[in-house]
Order: structure tokens, then sequence, then C-alpha cells
């Protein structure tokens, strides 16, 4: 005789062979193919050919400069960008939970960002960057703020924080959303709570609001910094495959298409994999420590 | 059963008798889809066939990308693709060879240096010529009028030229010398130009395959194109291809360019602010020797093997590649034929003059090391490419990446030569 336990074991289980099947297929097939390739000298136009060659392909991928220089450009731009969106996100977020008029309907407009696709928002980023007939340069001519126009994308100084707006820009609506839905679970009562105790507005929210939005804290800052690190779209739109730009995903796919190595490519994707789960992991572990 | 059969191979002949589709992927630079388009309609309408067309990427890496994706999934959905001059060594594996459908005395009526470079060891053709390319000098003929200047012979006459008229003009949005300087295949054409111009060779020697870019000269002439920078050129120079470059000289902004013949066109278009305005010369050559140089350029037209209709695509890059084909293109979108005895044609010749004045200069492009670098062609491409843009923004001297571009070549070398 099965105890309940058991029993519910097993359904639960049956229920979940299927999505579990369907992700061993799309998932976990392409990645153990990925693993497979990175030990070989396998080339894009000849995979048959390939042939196994140990660690090779990690020994040329960690004594490669760009590699990297991509990953410490992707390290700088996650943190940057998502750092100023939690921030960001936070503060509007706070402003939207308040009642006032049309709120719902701004709360739709601020997406409009978010639904864009990013190749076309970048494309029109770029025109506003241009160092001619932008927008930017334009007001800040007339504005005098500098005295002749910025090349905002050649300038090296510059490229990191051109990107980094258009980010902010799109993705800091996703950071209001989630945490909008965090705000709205706190109940009202605690506030009250809180001032019938004599708390100012600011000791509420360091005291109250924040520590209980901190779980959603963790889960958006989870979702931004695995999406931030597999960057690709902005960088590759505005500057193809400038070193300087360069993004781990971006050095990936210049190997795997570009140059055709199969191999080298595949291990730069496997390390990318690695650096994402070990955000994953820590951030897993941060938020079963919190709760 | 056997009635079944005999249905379906029915239905079998009778597919085969339709019309085919075929997909072409063409470029989308200034007029190329537009052109590319009403040619291949033209063609579908005369065999009964129909057409579908895939835009790729400006960007020629990009594009290249595409390709490289599409062929390694044995994609039969594109059937004939435009090919850069600089490829055929990367994609024959996914070619077919043409010789199979189409005449050879059809083949032979291009230049012989392009064929040439479309033959595999094995002598199959794997591309035709759709046009070739050359970079060339634009310059504001209205400009260099207003202030007694010829056309410079040398950089740095143009260095001169661009700076007077820049600071006589007292606008402040007109620019010396604009070109292609952001990290792609565009910029390794215009390096291979400053080099070869000012006698310091063509970055890998093409007779012997020795790597001669690390030399005095080659250091001068990288040096000489940094200082531009911020000077006769705008920084966005550097986030420059050649739609960027045209947009700017179009507007009226800039005094000379380094672009391709296709510009010609669109700078003399009705709604383009120097209509009428625009002179076209070869690139200068050095101060103290060197020669007037041009990086050959240009695309060609090749039938993917996993194509489905080989037999209806080679058709079709046939009649692309043909003379009627190639003197409607060069008048309308003024895009360098391939067969010689075009250039003679007056009709031709009045719409773009320069086409017979710089008849050598098309005819004497210098190329690329594509051929004997094959399939690691984009890794030599990138190396150098990415080694100038330190120097020319400012982060790296040319002595030491020139230097290191020597190494990088080097290393590369032993997988080729072998």
């Amino acid at each position: 005789m099965k105890s309940l336990q058991a029993k519910q074991a097993i359904t639960a289980w049956k229920m979940l062979s299927i999505s579990l099947i369907l992700l061993m297929l799309v998932a976990a097939y392409p990645l153990a193919k990925t693993f497979y390739f990175s030990f070989t000298n396998a080339r894009l136009d000849d995979l048959e050919g390939a042939t196994f060659n140990g660690i090779e392909n990690y020994k040329t991928l960690f004594n490669d400069e760009l590699w990297w220089q991509s990953v410490g450009t992707t390290l700088k731009f996650t943190g940057i960008s998502v750092s100023i969106e939690l921030v960001l996100g936070l503060a509007i977020a706070l402003a939207l939970s308040k009642d006032f008029p049309f709120r719902s309907f701004v709360r739709a407009m601020i997406l409009i960002p978010w639904a864009i696709p990013t190749v076309v928002s970048t494309r029109i980023w770029e025109w506003m960057y241009n160092e001619q007939y932008g927008f930017i340069n334009h007001i800040l001519l007339k504005l005098h703020v500098v005295d002749s126009a910025m090349a905002f994308l050649a300038e090296p100084s510059m490229q990191m924080y051109s990107v980094v707006l258009i980010d902010v820009w799109k993705t800091t609506p996703f950071m209001v959303l989630l945490l909008l839905a965090g705000l709205t679970t706190i109940s009202t009562e605690v506030h009250e709570a809180a001032k019938v105790d004599g708390a100012t507005p600011w000791q509420s929210f360091w005291k109250v609001t924040l520590p209980l939005l901190k779980p959603t804290i963790l889960v958006a800052l989870t979702f931004r910094v695995l999406d931030s690190l597999r960057v690709f779209d902005v960088f590759y739109v505005l500057f193809s495959n400038n070193e300087k730009t360069s993004t781990m995903s971006i050095y990936a796919r210049t190997q795997l298409i570009d140059f055709q190595e199969m191999g080298i490519g595949s291990a730069a994707s496997v390390m990318i994999f690695l650096i994402i789960g070990i955000f994953i992991l820590m951030q897993t572990l941060f938020l079963r420590k919190e709760t | 059963m056997k009635t079944l059969l005999v249905i379906a191979s029915l239905l079998l002949i009778t597919t085969s008798a339709q019309a085919k589709k075929i997909t072409i992927a063409c470029g989308a630079v200034g007029q190329e889809f537009e052109l590319c388009k009403k040619n291949s309609e033209a063609w579908a309408k005369a065999t009964g066939n129909e057409m579908n067309y895939v835009q790729t990427p400006n960007d020629a890496d990009a594009r290249l990308g595409v390709f490289f994706q599409t062929f390694a999934a044995k994609d039969p959905s594109i059937d004939v693709v435009q090919i850069d001059i600089i490829w055929p060594g990367a994609l024959a594996n996914h070619l077919i060879d043409l010789r199979d459908h189409i005449d050879k005395k059809h083949i032979d009526l291009h230049f012989p240096a392009i064929i040439k470079n479309n033959t595999g060891a094995n002598g199959a053709v794997y591309a035709l010529p759709f046009w070739t390319d050359a970079g060339v000098l634009y310059y504001r003929k209205d400009l260099l009028k207003k202030y007694n200047k010829t056309v410079p012979e040398n950089w740095d006459q143009l260095e001169e030229t661009a700076k007077l008229i820049v600071e006589k003009e007292k606008n402040p949005k007109l620019s010396g010398f604009v070109w292609q300087g952001k990290s792609y295949e565009g910029l390794t054409c215009n390096i291979l130009e400053w080099l070869d111009s000012q006698d310091a060779g063509r970055i890998i020697d093409p007779k012997t395959g020795e790597i001669t870019v690390n030399n005095p000269k080659a250091i001068k002439a990288i040096e000489r194109a940094a200082k531009w920078i911020g000077t006769i050129s705008p920084k966005s120079v550097l986030n420059f291809s050649e739609e960027e470059a045209r947009g700017m000289f179009q507007a009226g902004n800039a005094v000379f360019m380094r672009n391709w013949p296709y510009a010609w066109k669109l700078v003399n278009a009705k709604d383009s602010s120097v209509k009428d305005k625009v002179g076209v010369a070869v690139l200068p050559k050095g101060a103290d020797g060197g020669k007037h140089s041009a990086t050959l350029g240009g695309w060609n037209l090749a039938v993917s093997k996993y194509s489905k209709n080989p037999k209806e695509a080679s058709d079709l890059v046939r009649y692309l590649s043909s003379p009627e084909v190639q003197l409607e293109r060069a008048i309308e979108g003024s895009y360098n034929p391939t067969i010689a005895s075009l250039y003679k044609d007056k009709k031709l010749i009045a719409a773009n003059p320069f086409f017979q004045q710089l008849y050598d200069v098309f005819v004497n492009a210098v190329g690329r090391p594509s051929s004997i670098s094959g399939k690691d062609y984009p890794k030599v491409s990138t190396a150098v490419r990415s080694r100038v843009y330190r120097v020319l923004n400012g982060s790296s001297t040319a002595e030491k990446e020139l230097k290191g571009l020597e190494e990088d070549l080097n290393k590369l070398k032993k997988n080729w030569s072998k």
C-alpha cells in the first residue's frame, strides 16, 4: 500500500514528464551537441569530418585576449545597465503604484519601448546619435551643452554608455512591470501600521517596502542579468564585429559563423552557458536564504 | 496500387513542367535590390517561371554570415546568391559548377581575371560576374572650382585641399573627406588602397605569399589615415560603411568621398543636394612615389548546391550576367560591366563619363588577399581591420599594431600554406 505522498509524487512526475521530454528535446539535445563540438575541430561547412581534439579549443579560447575582453565588456554592460534599470525601475514602479488619474493608461504606455523589436529601436537610436543629423546632437548644440557635435558611436569612451542608454530605455519598463507586480502584493495595512507607529515615508520605504519587495527584486534581477549576459543585438546592430564592443555572444557568433570554427565557437558557447549558470546559482542560493 | 503509382508519377511530371519558383538573394545597397528585382522579373516572364526575393544585410560580413548559416543547414530555400568577389574560395563547397548549365562562350565574355578568381583548382566556375567595382574618389567640382583647386593627385594635396575648403566655407556641417572606417570588410578595402597607393605593399605578397604588411611605408600610411580623423574626416567616420559616407556626401556635407561607382547615379539623382556638382577620379597616390590604386570589388552570381532547380537558377545567372542586363544596369545604376566591349557603348559613356576615363583603374584594380588565404580570408581581414582600427581610434600606435598584425598573419599562414 503506497502512501498518499508517494501517490502524489507519481502523479506529479507523470504530469511533468511531457514538459520534461519537450525540454530534453529543445534544450538538452542542442546543449549536449554544443558540448560535444567544443571538444572537436569541427568546421561549420564540414561537421561530419570533425575529429576529437581534447581541450584544444578551450586552450585557444583562454589564450585569446579578445575572448577575455568580450567577457569584460559583457560584465561591465550587465553591471551598469542592470543597476541603473533597477534604481529607475524601482522609482517609477513606486510612483505608478500610487493612485492617480489615467493610471492604467500610463502603465500601458510605459511598456511601448519594451514592445519595439530591439533591432528597430537600435536603428532609431543610431539615427538619434548621428553626428550630422542626429536629434541628440541637435539638442545638445542648441542648449550649448557641447561646442561641436559628439560622435557617440565612434568615440571609444562613449560607445558603451551609448549602448547602456538604449538598453535602459528599452528594459526599464520590464523592470517596472515586475516590481509593480511585487508592490501590489504588499498589503496597505503594513504601511498604515508603520504610519501609526510614526514612521516617515522614507523610513517606511527602507524598513517596510524594500524588505518585503526583496524577493521580487531578486527575481527581476535574475531575469535581467540573464538577459544582459547574452546581449547580442544592440551591439551587433551598432558596431558589427568591432573588437572594442564585442560581447561574449558576438565573439561566439564570429567564431561560429564568420570564421566557421564550430569547435572554438562551441567552446565559447559552453563558457557562456557556465558563466550564466554560475550567476543563476548564486542568485537562487541568495533567494533561498532570503525567503 | 499500380494506378496510384501512375497517378503519382503523372502528378510529378505535371509539377515539373509547371513554373518553377526561383529564389534570389540579392543585395540592397543603393539601387541594387530595385534593379535586381526588375531584371529577374523580366527573366521570369520570358521563361514562365516565378521569382521570390530574399533581402540580405548591407554589411558584407553579415551577409556572408547569413549565407554560411543557410548553406551549413543545406537549406534549399535560396537558389541564386549574390556573392562578393572575395567569397568564392570560402563558399565553393556549397556552389554548383556553372559550366554544367552555361555555355563556355557566355563565360568567356567576361574579364578573364574575374573568371579566374571565381574558378576553383578543379577548373569549376562557381560564379559569374554581376558587376565589378573599384574604389574611386568623388569630389565636389563646384567647391574645387570656387577655390581654384585641381583634383588631388596625391594624398598630401587631398589633405591640403580638404582643409582649405572646410576652413573657407565656414559651414560647421562640412567635412573634408569621408570614407569607410567602420570595423568591417569595407575598412579592409580602404586600408589596402592606402598601402598600395603609397608603395607599402598589399598586406600579403600575391606572388610569394609572404606577409609584407609590417614595413615603414605602411606604418606611415596608417599614421596618415589616423591623422585624418577629427581633422579632415569627422570622428563618426569610424562608424561609417558605404551608405553612411554616401549619405553625408550626398547631403552636401563632404568635399571628398572614397566610395564605389554605384554612388554616381545616386549622388546625381533628382533629390540629391549635389546633383551635377560631382566629379569622379582615381584615388590619390603617395606624395613621394607610389601609384594610383583601387581595391577590386564587385559581386558575382552563383547557384546553391542545395537548390532544387539548378537548371533554371543557372539560366537566371546567365541572363543577369548577360551583356544586355549589364548594359542596362550600368546606365540605370552605374554598375560597372565586366564585359570589355560594353565600355565602348555610347549610352553607357553618356550616363557614366568616368567609366571610360577610369577604364584602366577598373581593369587593374588590386585584389584583396582572398585567393591566397582561401577559407581563412575572413580571419585575415578581421585581423587587418581590427588592428588598424585600434590605430584609427587612437588607442594604439601603427608601429605596434602592424608588428602584431604581421605575427597574427604569420600564425594564420601556417594553415593555408600547408
